[in-house]
């Protein structure tokens, strides 16, 4: 077990290594134009352009140039040029908005998705199933800003039952926090309750046709534990794929949108100010630091894989 | 005395989007106080679904389930749900086929066990688990203390099957229905299932109904025989009668295709020549003419399950036996 969670975090660096590499490409090498330049911002004079190539050593060969860049990254040294911000600072000032939000909404689709995807498979064809098969459908179709602008219009300005979003600190008031962040929590978490009650059901209907649940009734066992214990329980594993996956994407990014609508100053904001202003330095650091999540979240949804399938443990394949 | 388990006129359609299969059209038979009952037949011969209707495994909104099937005294066709589970797995216990598959891959066997006695009784999770520790010895499962904290997938088919059988042994069942326990076993391992049967049918005196397409395996077990065709019993005898004198051309042709060692080794295994027919549309006379050597003008006619001889435990569904007898 903890052989296969070494295995895995070393893993976990080479990936990140390779975007390390990509990313320095995207941003340095592949546009045609001086990189100083670019990384100066807009409206930069020569003597500022001329800081930033010796700053970030990109008079030198790409190698130390790329070396200087992640060097710059990781200890924090990285600067906006044009706002004259430390970038790490920025970012982890950022911080506790965005994982509040993203915490939050997590907890709520994952709440909401396991027990629409339950209620649709137990009544698979009937009423309920029907009309949780729209509303996640529905979930699944609005884009983020629409729902977002339309929550706000209908519920914080027409009716005025919650705040026009922005971040209170949860040490500051847990009641405000909460308060202040239902809507934003509810917006990004439609969409995946919609996909994942979906991918729920499906798993779960292909579940009660297998022999152990056959098994599992012959026991005697009442059909709510045969559910829950037997066919919830192994459709479940494909679901927290995904929930790793999509956790680690909205962490690292996924929540750009929902962050500026609300005005919830997190690094989601602070990459799409970013790139309003065409500063490059924020959005560098922003996509490793998105990267770094999604590989990470990874990482913990495979070793936790091995807990809930314990055949992984021995290396043996995936269930089917 | 009464049988342990009296089945009448069992019914099972199922409606599918080609029309409604007929499954089980009509099948009676009895099972004494520890006696070995094996029903025989070709794939999809409805014996599978015969056995889980037993227990109401099959109940579900496509089904249409009619006849009785008693069982200390009561009806368990007509007992609801929840009813019915109490008596499931304590008193009327199940194997089944695929071993690999019918435990669930992601629980200790130990709780798998577990969790069928708790089902029924409400002991500590501790004491179900040292019980689980008794039953895997009682079935031959070596080093029983370390191997019910084993995942299903480290067990070998054989050992899994034993794991499957002490589940079902769990609970002191009267009634063990075996849906063809040994078929996904290879051959050795067959042996010792078959023998593990046995010993809990004698030692413990469980009656058996023992599902198979092997007359292997029921030579080696069964007291009594039912054969099915198509939905349908074609004939049901003693095992010593049906292996002596099988009347059904049906249960001839099974016979006739075991290979035997003292035969000439011939090119092609002797078969019963055609399929069975489809149970959307049975025919209308006997299911088994279109397939039989020796049809007849009254063919046409569904023939009825009597006895043809003194023998009244003998029963066989053929026109031409009524003949010659």
């Amino acid at each position: 077990m903890l052989r296969f969670a070494v295995r895995r975090l070393a893993g976990m660096t080479v990936v990140l290594f390779a975007i390390s590499v990509i990313v320095f490409l995207i941003f340095n090498v592949i546009p045609n134009s001086d990189p100083a330049a670019r990384i100066a911002g807009k409206n930069a004079n020569p003597a500022l352009i001329a800081r930033v190539r010796a700053d970030m050593g990109l008079d030198q060969s790409l190698p130390v140039q790329y070396l200087t860049m992640m060097r710059r990254i990781f200890t924090g040294q990285l600067t906006s040029y044009s706002s004259n911000q430390n970038v790490a600072e920025q970012i982890w000032k950022g911080l506790p908005a965005t994982l509040s939000l993203c915490i939050g909404a997590a907890l709520l689709w994952m709440a909401v998705a396991v027990w629409f995807g339950y209620l649709s498979a137990v009544r698979a064809g009937r009423f309920t199933d029907r009309a949780l098969t729209i509303l996640a459908l529905v979930g699944i179709s609005l884009p983020v800003f629409w729902l977002a602008a339309i929550l706000l219009y209908f519920l914080s300005y027409k009716v005025q039952l919650f705040p026009t979003g922005s971040y209170v600190p949860l040490s500051e008031s847990p009641v405000r926090w909460a308060y202040h962040l239902i809507l934003p929590w509810v917006t990004l978490a439609v969409l995946y309750v919609g996909f994942y009650s979906r991918v729920l059901r499906s798993n779960m209907l292909d579940a009660m046709n297998e022999d152990y649940v056959r098994t599992a009734r012959a026991k005697g066992l009442s059909d709510r534990q045969v559910r829950l214990r037997h066919v919830l329980r192994n459709s479940m594993i494909p679901i927290v794929t995904l929930f790793g996956l999509d956790f680690g994407a909205v962490v690292g990014g996924g929540a750009i949108l929902t962050e500026t609508v609300f005005n919830l100053n997190g690094v989601g904001l602070y990459a799409g100010q970013a790139i309003g202003k065409l500063d490059l330095p924020p959005l560098m650091a922003v996509t490793m630091f998105g990267a770094f999540f999604i590989v990470l979240f990874n990482a913990i949804v495979d070793i936790l894989y091995a807990f809930l399938d314990p055949r992984i443990r021995l290396g043996e394949s995936a269930p089917v | 005395m009464t049988p342990m388990l009296s089945v009448r006129d069992l019914r099972v359609s199922f409606a599918t989007d080609d029309g409604v299969v007929r499954a089980v059209d009509g099948v009676s038979f009895d099972v004494d106080t520890g006696e070995v009952v094996a029903i025989v037949g070709e794939s999809g011969c409805g014996k599978s679904v015969t056995a889980q209707t037993l227990i109401g495994l099959t109940r579900s909104p496509n089904a249409t389930i009619s006849g009785s099937v008693m069982f200390d005294g009561r009806d368990l066709n007509t007992l609801p749900d929840n009813e019915l589970r109490t008596l499931r797995g304590a008193r009327i216990a199940m194997v089944f086929q695929d071993p690999m598959t019918s435990l669930n891959p992601v629980y200790r066997v130990g709780d798998q066990i577990a969790e069928a006695i708790r089902a029924h009784r409400s002991v500590p999770k501790a004491q179900a688990l040292r019980h689980a520790v008794e039953l895997l010895e009682s079935v031959g499962i070596p080093n029983p203390q370390r191997r019910v904290r084993d995942y299903p997938h480290e067990f070998s088919g054989g050992m899994r099957q034993r794991v499957m059988i002490a589940m079902a042994l769990a609970l002191e069942p009267e009634v063990l229905i075996a849906d063809e326990p040994t078929t996904a076993l290879d051959v050795t391992i067959q042996a010792q299932i078959l023998d593990l049967l046995r010993t809990l049918n004698s030692e413990r005196d469980v009656s058996v109904v023992l599902i198979t397409h092997d007359l292997g395996v029921v030579a080696e077990l069964a007291n009594r025989v039912v054969v099915m065709y198509a939905g349908q019993v074609v004939e049901q005898a003693s095992v010593d009668a049906l292996f002596a004198q099988p009347r059904h051309p049906y249960t001839r042709g099974l016979l006739a295709s075991i290979p035997r060692l003292d035969s000439p080794r011939s090119d092609r295994l002797p078969q019963i020549p055609g399929s069975p027919p489809s149970l959307l549309t049975p025919p209308d006379g006997c299911r088994f003419a279109a397939r039989c050597g020796s049809v007849f003008a009254d063919c046409v006619k569904p023939p009825p399950l009597v006895a043809h001889s003194r023998d009244a435990t003998h029963l066989d569904r053929c026109w031409a036996t009524g003949v010659s007898a």
